[in-house]
């Protein structure tokens, strides 16, 4: 398996994939420390906010700054891997790996590994540049920021098993199609859940409870953003970030059980179609 | 002599569709076998199966001893797919370390194994070369090489020389010389039956997923011959005794063309011609090619 993995990782070199990710992702972490440095020195000295009121105004900035990433995160999990099964199915490039004495889980098992082991990195590097760049400027650590990056990558990885699923036995188009329809399914679920907790509506909520089940993708990064957040903003009802619904831990065991089941789905799948 | 490869009516549907009708089949260790057909005939199907690409709907086969399916096994056979694509953007010598690491050779055994091929290939040269850089007949060659990487005991071709050049042809042709001295099995499928002619021991014929005719080649080259017989009066009772040695009887005029299966029959129906008193004016004995036979087998007239 792990000759496949290495294989993959230095086709994702050799592709230049990851690093043209990351230069852009460096670009995003430089746009938005200049941004953010801008509007920190104008608070401090216009406004003269007291610290706590500044730690909300950071806060809000530094989650806005993350949902982007979550989002290219989600991009780059999708375009990136909804080929990697199906494109050497149709091209038979597959056939040369699956002649050789290597099960058919190490070809798909190695290549998921490598595309999350690159998800990973790419999380860490622009998460962890966007955390840097806040602790430098504003002083300011938020609570949990490991445990952040780890939700959102852990988001990534329920994405990439999404895509590895369908490439077993989908197009890259349709794969491609169905993994964005179910991310935006998910997304709206989850702001109907917000807007339904808010308004005290049961049945938005379990309308958003089950969209997470369908892609547990918009319920990480609730999480994700919850944990990161203080007591003071969590209670703010106007934040759009805000988390008026938490998903439970139980929501987390449930996600990691996603991957777990869908790749081992896609596996038995994978093991007896025809190449 | 144990059989490589001997598969008991295998059969695959693909839906509605059998690509694969009923295939029985033995091939010898150390023997170079020519797989025939027209397009669509099951060739690559049956490959696929060979290898465990396509799971058979019926029937059951072994390779090398082993069920279909088994993993372990493909550490010993050589394979070049017929749609030959593999990662394009790995260097030739990196792509053969690649699959050597995939045969679990060692980092030294890859290192003595892999200049030798290159070599044998005639793609020293390039070894440094992108795979996206290389011509169709650099492919098929490095392809070669990558079939000839486990050092194996049954190599299957699916159609190696189709992007060669007549000297990449020839070269294919001299590898698979080396690979028979050296008694390694060739499963070969093939459309080039001029190839197949000089390289191949047996040839089996296969139509509509069914083999119709397997033959050695040797028999095929020496002994199955064309009779043209020509005779003074040609009579119905004349062609219901010639009927006797061939079922292939065509009459043009006083003209009688005939295959017949074995030249030691030649006096006996010199003479029974004769005999029937209908005037034998010519008996003459005509080699016929692989490709003359592929077409009547094929078209149903053998």
């Amino acid at each position: 398996m792990w000759v496949i993995v290495r294989l993959t990782a230095r086709e994702v070199q050799r592709r230049k994939l990851l690093w043209m990710a990351l230069a852009l992702g460096f670009v995003f972490v430089t746009l938005f420390a200049v941004g953010f440095h801008c509007v920190h020195q104008e608070l401090i000295s216009q406004v003269g906010m007291g610290r706590s009121e500044l730690q909300i105004f950071v806060n809000f900035f530094l989650t806005a700054g993350l949902y982007v990433i979550n989002f290219l995160s989600v991009m780059m999990a999708v375009l990136t891997s909804v080929g990697t099964v199906s494109g050497e199915i149709d091209s038979h490039t597959i056939q040369s790996l699956a002649t050789k004495p290597v099960r058919r889980w190490e070809i798909l098992l190695g290549k998921w590994t490598a595309y999350a082991g690159m998800l990973a990195i790419y999380m860490a590097c622009l998460g962890g540049g966007l955390f840097l760049v806040v602790h430098l400027i504003a002083d300011y650590t938020p609570q949990n920021w490991l445990g952040t990056i780890g939700f959102l990558t852990l988001e990534g990885w329920v994405i990439l098993a999404v895509t590895f699923l369908g490439g077993t036995f989908l197009s890259t188009l349709t794969n491609g199609v169905l993994a964005f329809m179910l991310y935006g399914i998910a997304f709206v679920g989850g702001w109907v859940e917000q807007i339904g907790s808010l308004m005290q509506s049961e049945a938005a909520v379990n309308i958003g409870i089950v969209t997470s089940l369908l892609l547990p993708s918009e319920a990480l990064w609730r999480r994700a953003a919850h944990l990161m957040q203080p007591a003071l903003i969590r209670s703010l009802p106007s934040n759009p970030f805000g988390t008026a619904s938490v998903p439970s831990p139980a929501m987390v065991v449930y996600a990691g059980l996603y991957i777990v089941v869908l790749l081992a789905v896609g596996l038995w799948v994978f093991g007896r179609r025809d190449l | 002599m144990t059989n490589v490869i001997e598969t008991h009516h295998l059969r695959k549907e693909y839906g509605e569709k059998v690509a694969v009708a009923d295939l029985t089949l033995q091939i010898e260790r150390g023997e170079v076998f020519g797989f025939l057909g027209p397009n669509g005939a099951g060739k690559t199907t049956v490959v696929k199966m060979l290898l465990g690409l396509a799971a058979p709907t019926a029937g059951s086969a072994q390779v090398l001893g082993r069920p279909l399916g088994d993993t372990a096994i493909r550490a010993r056979i050589g394979f070049l797919p017929e749609h030959f694509r593999f990662h394009e953007w790995l260097q030739a010598a990196e792509f053969l370390d690649l699959h050597g690491q995939l045969l679990g050779l060692t980092a030294g055994q890859r290192a003595k194994r892999i200049p030798q091929l290159l070599n044998l290939v005639e793609l020293a040269d390039a070894a440094g070369r992108r795979l996206s850089t290389f011509s169709k007949g650099m492919l098929q060659r490095i392809g070669l090489a990558q079939a000839l990487l486990p050092d194996p005991d049954l190599v299957i071709l699916d159609e190696p020389t189709s992007g060669l050049d007549p000297l990449g042809r020839r070269l294919v042709r001299d590898v698979i010389n080396q690979l028979k001295v050296a008694g390694t099995a060739v499963f070969l499928n093939s459309h080039l039956l001029s190839e197949v002619e000089v390289t191949c021991d047996r040839v089996a014929f296969i139509k509509e997923g069914r083999i119709i005719r397997t033959a050695r080649l040797g028999a095929l080259v020496e002994g199955v011959t064309e009779v043209v017989i020509q005779v003074g009066r040609v009579t119905p009772e004349l062609l219901d005794g010639l009927r006797r040695w061939s079922s292939d009887l065509r009459v043009d005029g006083r003209r009688i063309t005939m295959t017949i299966q074995d030249e030691e029959i030649l006096p006996l129906l010199s003479q029974w011609v004769v005999d029937q008193g209908a005037g034998l004016y010519a008996l003459s004995p005509q080699q016929i090619s692989l490709e003359e036979l592929f077409v009547r087998v094929v078209e149903g007239q053998e």
